[in-house]
């Protein structure tokens, strides 16, 4: 069993009360750019999926509590969640300088560009 | 060459009290260079391996293996095989892996135990009785021995099947394929070793690849625990672990990596000759030889690599059976386990050339790989050897899920492939 804690509403549970909603992060191409999205993003949108083995970052909607989405970060091989967060938000630092592979890279240039921004 | 596995060879080893039977394949030391390596020594790799010595005479090869060999998926699923897919690219693989089943023990002089006993996928919705009959047509203009079957046919060949009409999900029929049905999985990994092993291949268990060396756009060698491995061709076939494997040569995948649970009763008399799916209630039962009730159900819905499932998965599963068979309401589990399945987007595999030269892949079998696996390995070497797409394998490209050409079996199939 997968211990589970919403938070928005604070709700706790195992993944029966919860809905797991695959991949976090992922950006619509046609949201931002709509005239100039080539077939490679939108393949990437659609299908291409970061699998690592180990810290992973999902989409969770509390089911049985308050209905919305949120953010986890969960190890794929121990299930051990490590953070709770918003769908707007990041995850917290600690947990993204755990990061490995394509979602420490993902987070870089996410925080680079939102610095810049 | 390695003698036959006969009659004779039984009673000649008798005589010595079983002494002197030979290894089934070597335990080599890797060369430095290879034509070709295999990463994954599961059916589908070996398969692969088998293949290339034996149609293409490519036998300077091997297959690297991080565990043991079959330890995977191919050891861990409920080895049933059908060919009865919708769409025509996936008729024309799974068919062809399926005949090749039928005489792949003699193939091999390797007992695959291949049961022919019959398919039976229940329809207890009238949507899936629709659906099944559009499998059925669509199977029928490929020319499978494929047919519906009434109520009362489903309780004649499964006598203990629940047929209570106002059940919550009654029996509307059945979708039959009585060529389909099961065979023994460790053996065709073992069968498939042995035969690769016997044309030369080497086959090099606990070994795992830690890097993949590239010079431009050309693979050149692996990195592997065991040292590095000289070669111009890489066929990845890791399954659950693709996209780890893949990230080493820069190329991500559209996969994910779910764990899909399975289990087996304590053994009881012969209750069920053939295979039975329902998957509106998501499970599956077959019995095997020695007559456990092998059982097997829906994947878990999140990513997961530790080869152990979750326990709702399980009573789900095992709910549904009940419900279907009610007989079996208070038997015992003996066992349950997990397997890492790559889960592809159109629930289609992936057997492709890959943006670097001499790397390909051969994954996304997702639930349902064990019945591919002659198939698999026969157009994959095929691919491998020529540095093109088999005309089998050329719709199950990479390149589908950028152009749009998807082999929708997620809604054909459903649940349990």
């Amino acid at each position: 069993m997968l211990a589970v804690k919403c938070p928005v509403c604070g709700a706790e549970g195992d993944e029966t009360d919860f809905h797991a909603g695959g991949q976090a992060h992922i950006r619509r191409p046609a949201t931002h750019d709509p005239a100039h999205v080539t077939d490679e993003e939108q393949r990437n949108y659609l299908f291409i999926r970061i699998n690592p083995k180990g810290l992973h970052f999902e989409r969770w909607r509390c089911d049985r509590g308050c209905g919305k989405w949120f953010h986890a970060a969960r190890d794929t091989v121990t299930m051990e969640f490590k953070a709770f967060y918003g769908v707007t938000e990041l995850p917290p630092a600690d947990v993204i300088a755990q990061a490995k592979g394509q979602w420490a890279e993902y987070f870089a240039n996410r925080l680079t560009s939102e610095s810049k921004a | 060459m390695k003698p036959r596995y006969s009659v004779f060879s039984l009673a000649r080893n008798a005589m010595n009290y079983h002494k002197d039977w030979e290894r089934a394949w070597r335990s080599p030391t890797p060369k430095p260079e290879y034509d070709a390596v295999i990463v994954g020594a599961g059916g589908h790799g070996l398969a692969t391996a088998y293949y290339l010595a034996k149609n293409h005479k490519m036998t300077n090869i091997a297959v690297v293996e991080k565990g043991w060999l079959g330890g995977g998926n191919t050891g861990r699923n409920t080895t049933i095989i059908r060919s009865n897919y919708l769409q025509d690219p996936s008729i024309a693989i799974y068919e062809l892996a399926r005949s090749l089943y039928e005489d792949l023990s003699q193939d091999l002089n390797y007992n695959v135990m291949f049961s022919p006993r019959g398919v039976l996928m229940l329809c207890q919705t009238q949507h899936e009785f629709r659906a099944f009959q559009r499998t059925a047509h669509a199977n029928r203009l490929a020319g499978l021995d494929c047919r519906m079957v009434t109520p009362q046919e489903v309780k004649e060949i499964v006598p203990i099947i629940n047929d209570d009409p106002n059940c919550r999900y009654p029996i509307l029929g059945a979708y039959y394929q009585p060529r389909g049905g099961t065979g023994r999985h460790d053996a065709v990994a073992w069968g498939y070793a042995r035969g690769a092993d016997a044309m030369g291949v080497d086959i090099i268990q606990n070994c795992e690849v830690t890097g993949i060396q590239r010079d431009g756009g050309q693979v050149v060698g692996l990195e592997t625990t065991r040292g590095v491995i000289r070669t111009k061709k890489i066929g990845v076939v890791t399954a659950g672990n693709v996209s780890t494997v893949m990230d080493m040569a820069g190329v991500r995948m559209p996969i994910e990596s779910q764990c899909l649970q399975a289990l087996v009763s304590e053994p009881i008399k012969p209750v069920i000759d053939c295979v039975v799916m329902a998957n509106t209630v998501h499970g599956y039962m077959s019995q095997s030889d020695k007559g456990e009730l092998v059982i097997g159900g829906g994947t878990d819905p999140y990513n997961n690599y530790s080869q152990r499932g979750s326990f709702p998965a399980l009573e789900h599963t095992v709910a549904a059976l009940v419900e279907t068979f009610p007989i079996i309401s208070r038997l015992r589990m003996l066992r349950m386990w997990g397997g890492i399945v790559d889960m592809t987007g159109d629930r289609s595999p992936i057997i492709s050339k890959t943006p670097v030269d001499g790397l390909f892949v051969n994954c996304g079998w997702g639930t349902g790989g064990f019945k591919a696996i002659p198939g698999s390995g026969w157009v994959f070497a095929d691919t491998i050897a020529n540095d093109r797409p088999h005309p089998i394998a050329e719709p199950f490209g990479l390149n589908r899920f950028q152009e749009g050409r998807l082999i929708d079996e997620s809604v054909a199939a459903a649940v349990a492939h």
